[in-house]
């Protein structure tokens, strides 16, 4: 699949690189930006996100008639304020997506180390597990497990980390593999080293980068798949904001002509996606032109 | 005298980048003569237009080359002028060429028969059946054991000096007057490499076939070929008989290259080498393109490009150092 | 070849273990799963009926038997909703699935092998550029979304095509496209970038050297190289369709097992949503075994492995 990704890359990249010195300015200025909006979320917010005036029901966007300042993208079907929720969304957006990432990166790594340096059965016995994991729809484990422990932040994490580790530990074996057969590591087995401080000191820096640019890519896969589990009522627990339960709260007034409640919050999503997906690339050609591979 | 079957004159296939801001002259104004059942060598340094040649004269060439200048008459007639149909039913036809790696030149999921077959029956319309008893033939002719069965083979199943068999096999199918061969044993097995070259030998003779040989061994091109032509960045620079040249090259970059085989008996203890590095062929130097690294280089080299110079019967060289006086 | 099958069968039994093996570990992880398997609302006596019938009380061996027997006996439970056995809920709503997979995946290949053969022919043509848009779109919005855009323009604003159900061919449309077209952009730039691959390999030079015609070389020694690595990929994007089913079945109110699930999550209707589970795994394990085999069809090389 390598060659699959380096057309729409080059596209990807001269996009994200638009800036001074090649940097990607729009995609971290995206992600800067939603982090902010989350972390002073609020501060910002000019709303309480979770409480709604029911007599302000359905409110357009300031710039459409009907629409006020006091809610300038709108209200739900609670009377909620849209740009609040929106605001705090991107709070449990990157909370999840970020956490989730990191989830999956340590465990995917490490099994990916353990699996690729100790080969033999143990190698076959990961490999195996991945595979068989990897089979499996993402989504639909998630959903299972989710109905399983039952909504909430943290078991959202836990479980989106729990379903895509298995990418990580795919490629990171692969390189452990090829790092074994390198001199300094040979040199370290013979030098007696323990097991562990090879691993620990020359083979997991070296894999480092693969896992961070890894973590990049799926980042966005992790938003959408939050934003889904959430539309499909097994995310983040209501009131509490999500963009994936707005789209599925606006989904009910669609037919009625309200737009902004669906429109909206995926446009956020799709920016936020974009924003990491274009990141990712750009990082991806950055720290070691070999990961075209991904 | 029998009109020659292949006559280039004054080739030049050059590069020209996206924009049309870089041009790379790859083949050069170059001049050759090539008689029926005649073997010409080709030799050069990677890079040196060797194969761009082999695909002006098959014009196949990338996108991005054009052919500006020049005649490739082939048995009378100018190749350049032909439309895309008629050049079709000339490749694989009348002329035919061998490429280098044999396990890259066969399509991996088709038999060995069906890419044997194939060209007789896009050519000569014969039917399946008739083409594939032609393969089996073509087969034995090019000394595959069990022929049969071989047929039926995929690539991936054959050895390397198997698989070039097999391609040899492809290029005389359907009697081609001419053969391009480039670097036909570059990938083969040292052992495997003389039976090659012998099999080759024998096909010349039994179909009266003219060998272009490219290569960069000049070993081979003792062995094999009756004329040499030497190229150096794009540009013909020594052409005539192989026993000529061998004895009195004229081009000193000939005469390096003759220099720099090893030899039985030597008692030197290095290498010789040739000094410098082939030219960035996007960034020529000015004159003759070998004056950096000629031990020979006068003044002129530097500024004018030597034409061609007959030097002996047959024999020419560009080089101003075979300059006859008064020019 | 026949080694290679079995091998491959082989390793899709050990999937299907280790499936059975994971589903059945994280139902009993939550230490009561009771409490999972009986209507909300139960009594006492209800729970422990459950109980018993699991056989909670007996080891995770034998209780892990029973359950892998109850499964091959076709015994999923029943759906607390609906109130009949789940896996005959689920046999009625799949074939309105695989309608619906079948389509968008159709639609995708249609879609994106041409296209991506047309961008390598004409390289950095018009087509060409458009494509690479298409493509970095389809990787950045989610299906849903795209679903639900879909219906706001078509059904809210424009009123052409129905929002939900199905029935007839209009109902298929945005449904299909909204599954597909994310794979259409992957399809069709796979096809692209393998086609320029083989375009410029050795045995495709070699084709033209023998004078073939032009259209023969594309369509005989081009073609079938390229699919090659496309047909992965359309294998383990029927696996990502799957995902995306659940939600694309959900926004358009489509009868399929994706849909099903979302009832059994919303209903709080766990033998529902595990029967889904698990015969959706099945599933993709034999249609993975289906896309080796068919693998081994095209590509001599692989059935001497």
């Amino acid at each position: 699949m390598n060659g699959s990704r380096a057309s729409a890359l080059t596209l990807a990249w001269r996009l994200a690189s638009f800036g001074p010195r090649g940097y990607p300015v729009v995609p971290i200025a995206i992600i800067v930006i939603t982090t902010l909006l989350a972390v002073f979320a609020d501060f910002i917010a000019p709303h309480n996100p979770e409480i709604g005036v029911l007599g302000e029901r359905f409110k357009p966007p300031a710039w459409q008639a009907g629409g006020t300042e006091t809610y300038l993208l709108g209200t739900d079907h609670l009377g909620r304020d849209v740009l609040s929720r929106l605001i705090f969304g991107a709070r449990v957006s990157m909370i999840v997506g970020f956490f989730a990432v990191i989830v999956a990166g340590v465990i995917g790594t490490a099994l990916g180390i353990v699996s690729g340096y100790f080969g033999g059965w143990v190698d076959q016995v990961i490999m195996r597990i991945t595979d068989t994991w990897l089979a499996f729809p993402a989504l639909i484990f998630a959903i299972f497990l989710a109905a399983i422990v039952g909504p909430s932040l943290t078991n959202l994490v836990v479980i989106l980390g729990a379903v895509f580790w298995t990418r990580y530990a795919r490629v990171i074996r692969g390189e452990v593999l090829s790092l074994k057969e390198r001199d300094f590591v040979r040199l370290a087995i013979v030098a007696n080293c323990s097991n562990w401080t090879i691993m620990r000191r020359h083979i997991l820096p070296n894999v480092i980068n693969s896992a961070v640019v890894l973590a990049s890519l799926q980042l966005g896969i992790v938003i959408i798949a939050e934003a889904t589990l959430s539309f499909l009522g097994v995310g983040v627990p209501p009131p509490m904001p999500a963009w994936g339960l707005m789209l599925a709260d606006g989904k009910k007034g669609m037919m009625a002509g309200y737009w902004w409640l669906t429109v909206l919050p995926g446009t956020c999503i799709m920016l936020m996606v974009l924003a990491a997906n274009l990141l990712g690339d750009w990082l991806r050609v950055k720290l070691d032109p070999q990961l075209r591979q991904l | 005298m029998k009109a020659p079957l292949l006559q280039l004159r004054g080739l030049s296939t050059h590069y020209v980048s996206a924009r049309g801001t870089r041009v790379v002259r790859a083949v050069d104004d170059v001049t050759l003569t090539l008689g029926a059942g005649e073997t010409l060598g080709v030799v050069g340094e990677s890079g040196s237009g060797k194969t761009t040649l082999a695909l002006t004269i098959l014009r196949l060439l990338p996108m991005a080359a054009r052919i500006v200048s020049g005649q490739i008459l082939f048995e009378g007639e100018d190749l350049l002028t032909k439309s895309d149909v008629e050049m079709r039913r000339i490749r694989g036809k009348r002329i035919a060429m061998i490429l280098q790696d044999p396990m890259a030149s066969l399509n991996p999921l088709f038999t060995v028969g069906d890419q044997v077959a194939e060209p007789i029956r896009v050519h000569e319309g014969t039917k399946r059946a008739g083409a594939w008893d032609r393969a089996r033939e073509l087969l034995r002719a090019v000394k595959i054991p069990a022929a049969e069965t071989r047929l039926r083979d995929y690539p991936h199943q054959l050895s390397g000096g198997m698989r070039q068999r097999i391609v040899g096999a492809i290029a005389i199918s359907c009697g081609p007057r001419l053969l391009i061969a480039d670097e036909p044993t570059t990938s083969l097995d040292v052992t495997i490499q003389a039976q090659y070259l012998k099999l080759l030998r024998e096909l010349q003779r039994a179909h009266g076939l003219a060998l272009i040989f490219i290569t960069h061994n000049l070993g081979i091109v003792a062995k094999m070929c009756d004329q040499v032509a030497v190229m150096y960045a794009g540009r013909m620079v020594e052409s005539g008989p192989v026993h000529q040249i061998f004895d009195a090259p004229a081009h000193p970059y000939t005469r390096a290259l003759l220099e720099s085989i090893p030899r039985m008996g030597d008692t030197d203890q290095r290498l010789t080498a040739i000094e410098g590095q082939p030219p960035d062929l996007v960034a020529m130097p000015g004159g003759c393109a070998f004056h950096p690294r000629c031990p020979k280089m006068m003044d002129r080299c530097r500024s004018e490009e030597p034409p061609r110079f007959d030097v002996a019967a047959g024999q020419s060289a560009r080089c101003w150092l075979t300059a006859p006086a008064g020019r | 070849m026949k080694r290679y099958l079995v091998k491959r069968i082989g390793y899709s039994l050990i999937s299907l273990f280790l499936l059975s093996v994971i589903i059945f570990f994280f139902v009993r992880v939550t230490g009561d799963p009771a409490v999972l398997l009986v209507e909300p609302g139960a009594s006492q006596a209800d729970l422990d009926a459950v109980r018993q019938q699991l056989g909670l009380d007996k080891s995770m061996g034998v209780q892990y038997v029973t359950f892998v027997t109850d499964l091959l006996r076709g015994d999923f439970g029943n759906s607390f909703y609906y109130r009949m056995p789940v896996l005959e809920l689920y046999l009625s709503r799949l074939p309105n699935s695989l309608l619906l997979a079948a389509c968008a995946m159709l639609f995708s290949l249609f879609i994106g092998i041409p296209s991506g053969i047309l961008a390598a022919v004409r390289l950095g043509g018009w087509w060409d550029r458009v494509g690479k848009i298409f493509a970095l779109l389809g990787q950045s919005l989610p299906s849903f979304w795209v679903g639900l855009m879909l219906i706001l323009f078509f059904s809210v604003h424009l009123g052409w095509l129905p929002s939900s159900g199905s029935g007839t061919v209009w109902h298929v449309l945005m449904p299909a496209f909204a599954l597909g077209w994310l794979f259409a952009a992957a399809h069709m730039r796979l096809t692209r970038s393998s086609m320029l691959e083989v375009l410029g390999s050795e045995y495709v030079k070699l084709a033209r050297l023998k004078g073939l015609p032009e259209a023969m070389v594309i369509a005989k020694h081009a073609f079938k190289n390229a699919l090659i690595p496309v047909l992965t990929l359309a294998g383990i994007n029927l696996v990502i369709m799957v995902n995306t089913t659940v939600v694309v079945e959900t926004v358009f109110a489509w009868p399929g097992v994706g849909r099903l699930l979302y009832e059994g999550i919303s209903f709080r209707d766990f033998p529902v949503v595990q029967v889904t589970v698990v015969l959706c795994g099945a599933m993709i394990v034999t249609v993975n075994l289906i896309v080796d085999v068919l693998y081994a069809v095209i590509d001599p090389r692989i059935r001497y492995e």
